[in-house]
Parts: C-alpha cells; structure tokens; sequence
C-alpha cells in the first residue's frame, strides 16, 4: 500500500519520464513549428529579402495584396475554382467507386489494388506524364479523341481547358480517397441493412438512409483533410504549367513559391501564407461547424 | 442492439407466415436482378480500370518508343522496336546514380528519426501520465491539420542562416524532432492496444520504460511500424518541394528534382523523359505491390478512426 507521499513521487517520476519521451517531438514542435507560424506572421508586416535585416511596413503588404498586386486576386480564384471542382468530384467518385467495390464482387483486391495504384507515384513523375497525355499533338488523349473525329483542344497551352487539365489529372488519383470510403463501408453493420429491407427500403433508400449518414464521419474528415490539401497545390502547375497560360493556373501556393524563392519577398510571401492560412482555417470552422448538421457519430446525430 | 432483435424477430414472424419456404418465389426474382447488377457493376468497374491504366501503359510504351511513333494518330500501343536504349541513354546523362545515393541517403536518414521519435513520443502519450498530456496531444492533433506553407519561410531562413541549403540536413534533421504528427497518432493508438501485462511483466524484472520501449513495446508493434515505414518512404522518395527548395545543385540531388532538371536543362525528347519518369515510379509500385496490405491499412486507421 503505497503513501500518498510514496504515490506523488511516483506520479512525479513519471511525469518526468514522460516529458523526457516526448522531449524530441517538443522540440521539434517548438523549433520547427511553433517558432515558424509566430515568425512568419510577423515577417508578413515586414519587407526582408534575406540579405538585409527585416524592415517593419505594417499592413503595407496585406494592403498592396488587395489593391496593387495584379495576380493577388486570380490566385485565389484559380485555386477556388481547382478546389471547388476537383474536391466534390474526387469525393463523389471515390465513393461511387467504393460503393461498387462494396458490392460483393469477385476480386475486389485486384480492383482495389489497381485503383490506388496512381496514387502512391510521384508528383513529378505524374506531371511529367500527364504533360505529354495532355500534349497537343503528341499527347495520347487527343491522339484518342481524333479517332472520334474530335479535334481536341489546346489543352494545357490553352488558357480555357489548363485548370480543366490539372482537375482532370487530380481525378487520376482518386484511389486514394476509394480506399478509405471502402473500409468505412465495410464497417457499416448489416443489420442496419437487414433491418431497412424488412421495413421495406429500396436499394437507393437503404443509401440515402443507411450507407450515407454511417460513413459521414469518414466525409467529415476527408473532406477537412481535401480542403487543406488542395488549396496547397504546387507541383503540378509548377511542373506542368508554371502557372500559364496567362495565369490561368496560378495556383496559390506557386504563386507563394515564386514571391518567395524566385523574387526572394519573404515578407510578402508570409502575408501570402497566412492568408491562405486564414483561408483553410475558416473553411474548416464553418465545415466542422455544419458537422452537427449532417453527421453521425455512432448512430446518432450529435447536436 | 433493440432494433435488430426486432428485426430478427420480425423476420422470423415472415418466414412462418410463409411456410418456412427457404426461397420464396419473389426471392428467385431478385436473385436474377442481382445478378444483372453486379455484372453491370464489374463492367463499370473494368472500364473504370482501363481508364486508369492507360497512363501506365502509354508511359512505359513511350519510354520504349522512337521519337517518331509517339505522335502516330490513331496511338500506336505497341511499340515496333523496343528501344531499351532510351533508357541507357536517360541514365548516362543525368548522373543517376549519384541522384539514387542522394535520394536513397535522404529517405533512410529520414526514415531511422521518424521510427525512432516518433515512437518515443507516441509511448509516451500511450503509456506514461503527466498532467499536461492531454492538451499536449491535442497540440500534436493540431498540427496535422496545420498547413505546411505557413511554416515554410521561417525554416528555410532558419535553415539558410545555419548554413544549411544544398545540403540534405534540412530534409533529414526535422524527422528527428518527432518524426511528424500523424506518425505519433498512429503509433500511439497502436500503443494503446498492447496489453499492459507486458509493461508489468517487464517492470517486475526490473525494466524501466526505455527498455520497456525498446524490447517490449517496439517488438509487439511490428505491423504499425512497418506501416510508417512505407508511408514515409512513399513520402521521402516522391518529395518534390523540400529538394527544390534546398537542393541547389545537380549533385546534391534527389532523383525526383533530377527528373525535373532533366526536363528543364536537357529538353530530352518524350521517350528518355518516359523512361526517366518509369524508374522514378518503379521502386513504389514495386514496394506498393509487395506491401499493399500496409498500405490499405495504414490509409485505412488514419482515414477511417481519424
């Protein structure tokens, strides 16, 4: 039977075990994280290029953003129109997909695993090979469409059809999100199922009903992970495009890459980076605010 | 638990109504439009698969095609002569090997401080009390939604003020402070499904929680860490920005970046391009194949209890 003054210094060892466990990932998380969010906020009301110290400007970047910058705004609505095509499509066909795997078909590994397969290659890689898919005259998708008798267009030389191109080319990797809608399929119980056919649902009804508000939680969270993802995306316009024609897939996070790494405007770049911070923060309020709306949490609707 | 009783109960009641019969005439019905769907639904799917095949198969056709046949209309598949000298030819003018020693030094030094601190701190918060492990999990939770731009710049200044661009230590040092969040996460929710019998059993023979850590815990927890393990090799070997963003020099880089300067110094034709892009792709499909299992899981316990 251990003293009360036996027990604290027990909890004390431990406690002091445990810090020392986590000791690696504080530090980490003070140098590399912590340290950086608060830096670059302040650098955001700074002009630094590295070479000469820091000169504070207060809001002067945040305000030249919005009325000076001529690329500020198509930014944004380049990776606003990217993210607001490409996001629901994936999700939807991901869980088209997932629902037919889900059928009880024969060799469901084989088309699990080559379904998934596009989505643990490399960016570069993939960008590369979706450059020349794309190409206008040596790229196999107009090559394909010409047996049709279909001229296709210009693609990523087109200012029209290059943002189409890339949510195209982000839809190749919809395996990744397959694969999870999958698991989460496969744990909805069957009696769920049982019990609605016995009540008379139809297939569609027993999805609307059964299927869809089960696998909610999974929506949630894929869809938060969507939005921070998306609204990221560099290497393929960087890649593939850099950001042509005439802006038309200026992504957000190329355009942060150049401000920074090109013309070497680190304070301007921060702004750019807390912006979007700010952008993916609210987002993901407002979705986990709606949560409460349309997702269940064991069964039940959580309010 | 009441509603399927019912059901089962309810179920039950029908079948007596209707005689006990195993397979009622309506039944025969649905079994033939059952069948008619999941055909429907395998040629859906085989289509869906060509689709996405496509790609592969045109990337490792070109890789072996001459510069002529790519722009055949209509698409010639099969290429006339297999042109494995575009691939000697990709291979002598980059440095390749020097590019694979970088990227593979990269994703091992990478790979060794993610296991090993990340398991640390994910035994920490499994198995160890504090009064501040709550919300300093909760930090770790955060940090797996934080985008990375908003901590791009101030490591890249802290890293260029140590000194440290064009060399790898920027890539590497980090995983070393943690291994990242989600790696903590998904080590700790192992952690906590190992028995504690067999930290007791351990403490009763004198082992304090490292050894605990290291013969006890680590042995029993082979699954998620091999889990990480691909997850993070998938993620050091296809890394495109970090080594742009500190790799300066064709010498110091990885073979992703060295399929990007490829492009950009050489403006090779689409066949060596291919064949560049095939070897960059390769050691993960093959990794892929060989682990997919650690794969689906692994998506699965961060996508689904996530």
């Amino acid at each position: 039977m251990a003293t009360a003054r036996q027990r604290s210094t027990a909890a004390r060892r431990e406690a002091w075990a445990f810090h020392l466990f986590i000791s690696p990932w504080i530090i980490g998380f003070i140098v590399f994280t912590l340290f950086p969010v608060l830096a670059s906020l302040a650098l955001s009301f700074t002009k630094y290029n590295i070479a000469q110290p820091p000169v504070w400007i207060g809001l002067k970047n945040y305000r030249n953003a919005v009325t000076v910058d001529p690329t500020f705004f198509l930014a944004l609505r380049v990776t606003w129109t990217y993210a607001l095509a490409s996001i629901p499509l994936q999700l939807v066909l991901g869980l088209i997909i997932a629902l037919m795997l889900n059928a009880d078909i024969p060799l469901v590994s084989v088309w699990r695993t080559l379904y998934y397969l596009p989505s643990v290659l490399s960016g570069v890689a993939v960008a590369v090979l979706w450059a020349l898919i794309f190409h206008p005259s040596s790229g196999i998708l107009n090559n394909l469409l010409a047996i049709f008798g279909i001229k296709g267009p210009l693609w990523l030389f087109s200012k029209q059809w290059a943002l189409p191109a890339l949510i195209i080319m982000s839809l190749w990797g919809v395996g990744g999100s397959m694969i999870i809608y999958l698991s989460a399929l496969q744990g909805v119980p069957t009696t769920l199922y049982e019990a609605a056919t016995i009540d008379g649902a139809g297939a569609w009804r027993r999805f609307w009903n059964v299927t869809l508000p089960m696998i909610t939680p999974v929506l949630l969270f894929n869809l938060i992970m969507g939005i921070i993802s998306t609204l990221q995306s560099f290497t393929s316009a960087f890649v593939m495009t850099q950001g042509g024609p005439e802006g038309a897939t200026l992504f957000f996070g190329l355009k942060l890459y150049y401000t920074a790494f090109r013309d070497i405007r680190m304070g301007y770049a921060s702004m750019m980076a807390w912006v979007l911070f700010i952008i993916i923060l609210v987002l993901t309020m407002a979705v986990v605010k709606s949560s409460s709306a349309w997702v269940y949490y064991e069964g039940t609707l959580k309010r | 638990m009441s509603d399927s009783t019912m059901s089962t109960a309810h179920h039950a009641a029908i079948r007596k109504a209707a005689g006990d019969n195993p397979r009622p005439r309506w039944h025969q019905g649905k079994k033939a439009s059952r069948l008619i769907s999941k055909t429907l639904i395998m040629l859906m799917l085989f289509a869906g698969v060509v689709v996405i095949m496509i790609p592969f198969v045109w990337m490792i056709s070109v890789s072996l095609m001459n510069a002529a046949e790519i722009y055949a209309v209509p698409p010639k598949w099969i290429p006339s002569k297999f042109l494995w000298r575009n691939y000697y030819q990709a291979v002598t003018t980059i440095p390749f090997m020097l590019l694979l020693r970088n990227s593979l030094y990269i994703v091992i030094g990478r790979l060794v401080g993610t296991l090993l601190t990340a398991s640390l701190a994910a035994y920490g918060f499994a198995r160890l009390r504090a009064p501040d492990s709550n919300w300093l999990f909760a930090v770790v939770l955060a940090t797996m939604m934080l985008p990375s731009s908003v901590t791009l710049i101030p490591q890249f200044i802290l890293f260029a003020k140590l000194g440290w661009v064009n060399t790898f230590k920027p890539l590497i040092v980090p995983a070393w402070f943690g291994g990242g969040a989600y790696n903590i996460f998904l080590l700790r929710q192992f952690f906590m499904t190992i028995p504690l019998d067999y930290d007791d059993a351990a403490r009763i023979d004198g082992c304090g929680h490292f050894r605990i850590w290291w013969q006890i815990i680590l042995p029993l927890s082979a699954p998620a860490l091999a889990t990480v393990t691909i997850f993070n090799i998938m993620y050091s070997w296809n890394d495109f920005m970090g080594p742009l963003i500190y790799l300066r020099s064709m010498t110091e880089s990885t073979l992703a970046l060295g399929l990007y300067f490829f492009r950009g110094a050489y403006n090779p034709d689409w066949n060596e391009l291919m064949a560049i892009s095939v070897l960059l792709i390769l050691p993960m499909v093959a990794m892929f194949f060989f682990a997919q299992r650690l794969f689906i899981q692994g998506v699965v316990i961060s996508g689904v209890k996530g």
